[in-house]
């Protein structure tokens, strides 16, 4: 079985992000970017289905600019076998990026396609759906746990109610959650390795994927300032204010 | 369980200025050496504060043609000022009375961690081994005593110190040379000092904590090119200390101040300092309608000669910072680094090749420019004890009348941590509350710095005695850490009734003020798990 792992590179999680003065989007020069942490998890899964023997293969697969290539030697890293890089320069969407993996899927012809649940850059949240339509495949998102069951998948999904159990034939896509591994830390020797092993580069337009963005991004904002609050004296002031001043009860 | 361990020609512990040096130079003098450098932050730079003034000697002489490969090195100073401040006036000091050591316009405003970074791919391209997210934890020594080599940080253990899912265990990292270049108060240096008396007979090292700011300002207030300097108020005459205010690209402002940690009040606070000196109108008038992007604070060191420590032992050599090569009166250590760890190369080759000892590193040192430099500056800190005014005389003398060749040496005296008067002795100091424009506090501070350590690992400022904060160091100095630590790492707290001495230590941006200033050395800052601290930007 070979498993195909989806990553991205964004803004450190860590990072306080900024806006342009201009609004024509967030500063990213001079600031720390990393895996996404949700494809950590994504990547984690996969080498340990590696491990256990029931997977031959973990390929990685990442669409972004040159140095997106530092997110895919740290999956290299921490036990995928070998990469693809797929060059694109500037913004790019997750219809676009979609398309993209359907080509990788045809050409290497995964049995499992995992990804992180969303990006934490535009949250968009998109991707892994889209794929499963456009391959006409099962799709699992929001995975907590998985297991294999007959040839088939067993995933838990964390959704707003709750935890809800589904099966999904092979092929799938997964996408995984934050609780769903502990990913490992990269080792120094792990590191050095991952320097010989193979990353493929290709261009999208290799692929025969039209990327032109579909979006016009007009402006981007800081979220307003959150005012200060205020401390209430007893609950018949506070339902006083509710009414009269905030005026929502 | 014996670890895995890895062999190189040279190990170098710290991707700074120095060990970045030591590293192409060793590239350059032999292609064929193996080559591994290690830094703690999550990638190179991301620890990295500094002004910074860029002198470009060393540079020069490590890669003639810096300019073709475009180093983000351009905005050439054009301006110079000094003022003195008092509360509300400034008085502007003629630049040709400024001694030369003061003066910049041969050099460049530059973020230094960039220029770490871009030495970093260089090296890389060379084929040195670069690993970023890896810190050097512990000394290896050979059964002759000599430095063996470094071993890296256990990783995924617990408060508890047992191990988590995740744990992978620390390697040895073997070399025929190992370098500590970790820069100001290095964890592992501090050990090798004291092992191998490094510092016989030398003064005891001197230290100040610098902030930093980098402000996006209105158009009309950026000069790009103008370098500007300050001293006197907020600090008393009997506080080294004062400000720098470099007018970057991108109308940036790279605003900054260092306060020596030889103060005496206990009650002063660094950090309170510095965001009272931005409310002086000379000051305000600059970064009013501007927007502050970065914070960060780093120590840095200014015993000069008479405290540098011997730079070689048996298997390893300490350089740059880590060692103490800045020039105080010029407040700038990067040059001198760079240079120390070209030298470091050069004695590391000889060795290797012609097995030559690496006590040859005095006398290339000695030969330099770096020495000659550092001996000229040598009397200018000292003389501050005798407060600013005085300091300042003597300084002019000093410097533009003999040069820097007075025939006397004037000595440090006390280790910063020995200087502190008890608290019920000195003045309480009033600060103001921020207005979260011109002036902030930690907390809001702290946030822009990126820094974040893996929740759940053994706490990395470790207390010799545990109690000693409370039962001694309170009491005493009303616990002087809550007000030099510039990230709020530590706290007194009321739990109960009884008093608490509570550590933050996932806020810790890596200063290392707190292992120096700690009255009775109480506090050991030990390396965290790595990547973890800080993610400093253009610093
Ligand atoms: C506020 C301020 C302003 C300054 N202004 C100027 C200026 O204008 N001009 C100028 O020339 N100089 C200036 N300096 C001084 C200059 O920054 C230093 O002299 C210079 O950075 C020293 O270089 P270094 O390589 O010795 O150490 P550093 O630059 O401190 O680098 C050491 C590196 O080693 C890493 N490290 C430490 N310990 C370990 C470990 N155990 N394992 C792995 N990695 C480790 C650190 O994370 C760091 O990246 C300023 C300093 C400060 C603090
Ligand atoms: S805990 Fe120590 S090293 Fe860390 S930020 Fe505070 S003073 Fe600096």
């Amino acid at each position: 079985m070979k498993i195909l792992v989806a990553i991205k590179r964004v803004i450190d999680y860590n990072v306080q992000v900024r806006v342009k003065e201009d609004g024509s989007g967030v500063v990213t020069d001079n600031v720390k970017m990393s895996t996404n942490p949700p494809d950590d998890n994504a990547i984690e899964e996969a080498v340990k289905i590696k491990e256990s023997g029931k997977a031959t293969e973990v390929i990685a697969v990442t669409v972004g600019e040159e140095k997106a290539q530092e997110t895919l030697r740290k999956a290299l890293a921490v036990g995928a076998d070998r990469g693809i890089h797929v060059k694109v320069d500037g913004i790019i969407e997750p219809l676009a990026v979609s398309k993209i993996l359907q080509k990788i899927v045809d050409k290497e012809k995964p049995d499992l396609v995992f990804m992180g649940k969303q990006a934490i850059d535009d949250d968009c949240n998109q991707t892994g759906q889209m794929l499963s339509a456009l391959l006409n495949w099962p799709q699992a998102t929001f995975a907590s746990k998985i297991y294999f069951k007959d040839g088939k998948l067993e995933v838990v999904r964390e959704i707003d109610e709750g935890l809800e159990t589904i099966e999904v034939n092979l092929p799938a896509i997964v996408t995984c959650d934050l609780r769903l591994n502990e990913p490992r830390y990269a080792s120094l020797p792990n590191i050095m390795k991952a320097k010989k092993k193979s990353i493929e580069q290709l261009n999208a337009s290799d692929l025969g994927v039209d990327i032109t963005p579909r979006i016009q991004q007009i402006k981007v904002e800081e979220p307003p300032k959150r005012k200060a609050g205020i401390k209430v004296a007893n609950v018949a002031e506070l339902v006083q204010k509710l009414k009269n001043e905030a005026k929502v009860i | 369980m014996s670890r895995e361990s890895m062999k190189y020609d040279v190990v170098i512990v710290g991707g700074g200025p120095s060990g970045l040096s030591t590293a192409i130079k060793l590239k350059q003098l032999d292609p064929n050496l193996n080559v591994c450098l290690l830094e703690k932050a999550s990638e190179i730079g991301a620890h990295i504060l500094s002004g910074n003034v860029f002198e470009t000697r060393a540079l020069d002489e490590l890669l003639p043609n810096w300019r073709e490969l475009n180093a983000p090195i351009k905005t050439k100073v054009n301006k110079e000022k000094f003022l003195f401040l008092s509360k509300t006036k400034s008085l502007s000091w003629p630049t040709w009375l400024l001694p030369a050591v003061q003066q910049n316009h041969k050099n460049y405003i530059i973020s230094l961690a960039n220029l770490c970074r871009w030495l970093a791919e260089h090296a890389e391209s060379l084929g040195v081994e670069i690993f970023p997210g890896f810190a050097a934890s512990e000394i290896l020594y050979n059964e002759d005593g000599s430095v063996k080599g470094i071993a890296t940080q256990d990783m995924g253990i617990d408060k508890e110190r047992n191990k988590k899912n995740s744990y992978e265990p620390g390697i040895d990292l073997i070399g025929k040379v190992t370098v500590f270049a970790e820069g100001c108060r290095g964890h592992l240096g501090k050990q090798l000092i004291q092992k191998f008396n490094l510092n016989q007979g030398k003064d005891p090292q001197q230290y100040g904590i610098g902030f930093k700011e980098i402000w996006e300002i209105s158009e009309k207030n950026h000069e790009e090119g103008l370098v500007m300097h300050t001293a006197g108020w907020p600090l008393d005459n009997n506080t080294y200390g004062g400000s720098f205010i470099y007018h970057a690209e991108n109308k940036q402002l790279f605003l900054g101040y260092v306060i020596g940690l030889d103060y005496k009040n206990p009650h002063l606070s660094p950090f309170d300092e510095f965001q009272r000196f931005k409310t002086h109108p000379a000051i305000k008038r600059i970064i009013e309608g501007g927007k502050r992007i970065s914070y960060g604070a780093r120590a840095l060191i200014e015993g000069g000669i008479q405290s540098l420590p011997k730079m070689y032992m048996p298997g390893a050599l300490l350089i740059g910072c880590d060692a103490g090569t800045l020039n105080m009166p010029k407040i700038k250590g990067s040059h001198t680094a760079m240079k120390s760890g070209i030298l470091a190369a050069e004695t590391i080759f000889e060795k290797i090749k012609q097995n030559k000892d690496l006590s040859i590193y005095e006398e290339k040192f000695k030969n330099s420019w770096i020495y000659e430099e550092l001996y000229r500056a040598r009397n200018v800190k000292p003389s501050f004890r005798w407060g600013l005014i005085l300091g300042i005389i003597f300084t002019g003398i000093d410097q533009i009348l003999f040069k820097g060749k007075l025939p006397f040496t004037l000595r440090h005296k006390h280790a910063d941590h020995e200087t502190l008067k008890p608290a019920n002795q000195m003045p309480k100091i009033e600060y103001l509350k921020p207005d979260n424009v011109i002036t902030f506090d930690k907390t809001s501070s702290v946030y822009l710095t990126g820094t974040n350590h893996t929740d759940n690992q053994p706490v990395h400022l470790q207390l010799k005695d545990p109690n000693l904060p409370i039962n001694y160091t309170l009491e005493k100095f009303d616990e002087p850490a809550q007000r030099y630590c510039p990230a709020g790492v530590y706290e007194v707290q009321k739990q109960n009734e009884q008093n608490k001495f509570v550590i933050n230590s996932q806020n810790c941006i890596h200063c290392k003020t707190c292992d120096i200033k700690e009255p009775s050395q109480n506090i050991t800052w030990v390396t965290p798990e790595g990547g973890g601290g800080p993610r400093y930007g253009n610093m």
